[in-house]
């Protein structure tokens, strides 16, 4: 602790001239220990002014300064503003009746219109800001019921153990055993689901198989604050056993929680727009990105803009929350701090 | 070993039958007329009609139909598709296409992965290390589809390197640049998953007494910290063969690749069950074995892990 070592003047020396090195055969110098060494009780004594920084705050602090952090942390606060307000951002409606002009079928760019113009004639700019609401809706409600639901389940499952954990494991076993994407076309051709297509549609369906992997994490991680002294405290001072879980066990699992979900909500956006491609998704009478690029397809090689522009735009908004989750699995994890 | 392996086959059981439930129940809940998909539209007499859905099981409530399936699988009796084939002649023929996909996928994942992840590693912080995360950072953001489509286009249309797309014998040749896309992002993590594994292993104590040792720097990187840095890795892979397989949906539809990924897309919106519920089911076998094939892979890159 070199800050206690300020309090004694005699370790204000510098250190180097106390050490025995390659000695000159001119200056003999001697290792001689200062006179009045620093007390024990000094060094070890922590400076306990303040409060100590809880576990969130610590993390805050190390955020703020992550050049990686505030370029994410900007980019998605932009992505939120155009999906609430896409009209601060184009004078164009593309829902409206003269958005459209087929004399401007596949134009490029021009004054006005940078992005060009697809097939249909629409302003490809337009539509873009248009469809951001989509597919961030589908990102942050899937994460949102994927957290409650596969939070729910992970942390039953590892708090009680027993034959709860083991029927709920097998219960994910077999969702897990279904790549995301086929299952979620299966759902999707269901008759509920394919006679109301909505966003709702595919948060519900991208939700169904996104749980068992929140599910077993959230399982490992209770399973290890389980057993962690403080619990065993609450639990001896009477606390029951489900509020020790909801108090203090699940308050010390969100961290790998909240990373895993971070990166995921970018997940669930690109899947969306695999759906979406595929044909199965959104309906089209829907703007999302995910549609676009899907119309696009056909018009690569007469259009290639058409499928950049709602590409690039939906890969800069998974990058960043990627980045973001980056971000705070650093600062949440103290091992990976000290590396840095 | 034993003992471990028989538990984990075991275990495979349930998963499986409860996938194939799962996966039987959704295509039985689909609406739509199989009979009609069958005919193709046309009009029918009501006699063929009954007989055709006899034939198929479709008359019977759904416990039955599912356990008459059950029943012909350990038979290894697939069923027809609606089309008249036998769902194993179709799954025959699809099966080593999507096979040879996934495991080139996986060689292009393996190779490159660990390759660029050992290298950006041992030297971290510099410019090759921060060229590949931010690449693979990019790669890991633009969706498989857009990639595809700017491959096949770039490499495929304007270059002519190869063909844009796949013959119906598809070729180990033809299939690279499908393997490529199919495998991107995984490749993407295999190299971040190599690259932290081999920092963290890279100062550890064994490490630097190789050196002392006088072992060469060669050697102390492939026998002692990558040996110890593939557990991560290879669990990774492993999972992934599996998602590999199930995800090649869409790279199969931009290839147009006669694989697993394009007869079950069809299968689905056709709705015919017996296809659908076959191709999951092995899909979900390949999956749970290839999990099983990584513990095994454990005790070999790690004597500490020893199944009792």
């Amino acid at each position: 602790m070199p800050e206690n070592q300020n309090n004694n003047p005699e370790a204000g020396l510098p250190i180097s001239s106390h050490r025995a090195g390659k000695v000159s055969k001119y200056k003999i110098e001697h290792y001689v220990a200062p006179l009045e060494e620093t007390p024990l009780q000094a060094v070890d004594s922590v400076k306990a002014a303040g409060k100590p920084l809880s576990m969130w705050a610590e993390a805050w602090r190390s955020l703020r300064k992550q050049p990686l952090f505030i370029i994410s942390g900007i980019l998605i606060l932009a992505v939120i503003v155009v999906a609430a307000f896409p009209h601060l951002f184009t004078s164009i409606d593309p829902t409206g009746k003269e958005a459209c002009q087929l004399e401007n079928s596949n134009e490029p760019g021009r004054a006005g219109h940078f992005m060009g113009f697809n097939l249909q004639g629409c302003d490809i700019y337009a539509r873009v800001i248009f469809g951001t609401r989509a597919s961030l809706m589908v990102g942050v409600m899937t994460t949102i019921v994927v957290i409650i639901l596969g939070g729910a389940i992970g942390a039953l499952a590892g708090f009680y153990g027993g034959w709860i954990d083991t029927v709920l494991a097998r219960l994910g076993d077999i969702f897990f055993a279904l790549p995301m994407i086929l299952g979620a076309i299966i759902v999707m051709q269901l008759p509920a689901f394919r006679d109301n297509k909505s966003v709702w549609t595919v948060i519900v369906t991208l939700s169904i198989f996104g749980w068992p992997q929140l599910a077993r994490i959230t399982r490992g991680a209770v399973i290890e604050a389980r057993n962690a002294d403080f619990v065993k405290a609450s639990r001896s001072l009477g606390l029951s056993k489900f509020k020790s879980l909801v108090r203090h066990v699940i308050p010390n699992s969100l961290a790998p929680i909240i990373v895993v979900a971070t990166v995921n909500l970018g997940v669930y956006i690109v899947a969306e727009a695999t759906l979406s491609f595929l044909g199965v998704g959104l309906p089209p009478d829907i703007m999302s990105w995910g549609n676009d690029i899907a119309s696009a397809q056909t018009q690569l090689r007469t259009n290639p803009m058409m499928l950049m522009w709602p590409a690039l735009f939906l890969s800069v908004t998974v990058l960043s929350f990627i980045m973001l989750g980056d971000a705070v699995r650093d600062a949440l994890d103290p091992k990976a701090r000290k590396g840095a | 070993m034993l003992s471990f392996t028989l538990k984990r086959i075991a275990q495979l059981i349930p998963v499986f039958i409860g996938a194939t439930l799962l996966v039987y129940f959704l295509v039985f809940a689909t609406p739509g007329d199989p009979i009609a998909a069958l005919s193709g539209g046309k009009p029918m007499s009501d006699a063929t009609r009954e007989a055709l859905t006899a034939q198929y099981n479709l008359d019977k409530p759904f416990w039955v139909q599912y356990g008459l399936y059950l029943k012909n699988l350990l038979t290894f009796d697939l069923g027809m598709s609606f089309s008249g084939q036998e769902v194993s002649d179709l799954l025959g023929r699809a099966f080593p296409v999507t096979a040879r996909l996934a495991v080139l996928a996986l060689l292009i994942e393996g190779i490159f992965g660990i390759l660029f992840g050992v290298i950006a590693g041992m030297r971290k912080g510099k410019l090759f290390d921060s060229t590949v995360l931010i690449a693979s950072l990019i790669v890991i953001a633009v969706p498989t589809f857009v990639l595809g489509f700017v491959l096949q286009f770039v490499i495929g249309v304007k270059l002519q390197w190869v063909k844009p797309t796949v013959s119906g014998a598809a070729t180990w040749g033809e299939l690279i640049l499908p393997a490529l896309v199919l495998g991107l992002v995984s490749l993407a993590y295999v190299i971040r998953l190599t690259r932290t594994s081999v920092i963290e292993n890279k100062t550890a104590d064994y490490v630097r007494t190789a050196t002392a040792k006088g072992l060469s720097r060669q050697r102390v990187i492939t026998v002692h910290i990558l040996r110890n840095s593939l557990i991560p890795v290879v669990t990774f892979l492993g999972a992934d063969l599996g998602s590999l397989m199930g995800g090649a949906i869409v790279t199969e539809g931009i290839f147009n690749v006669p694989g697993v990924g394009n007869l079950l897309y069809r299968a689905i919106l056709k709705g015919e069950t017996p296809t659908v519920v076959a191709v999951v089911g092995v899909l979900v076998i390949v999956f749970v074995l290839a999990n099983l094939i990584v513990d095994m892979l454990y005790a070999l890159l790690d004597p500490r892990i020893r199944y009792a």
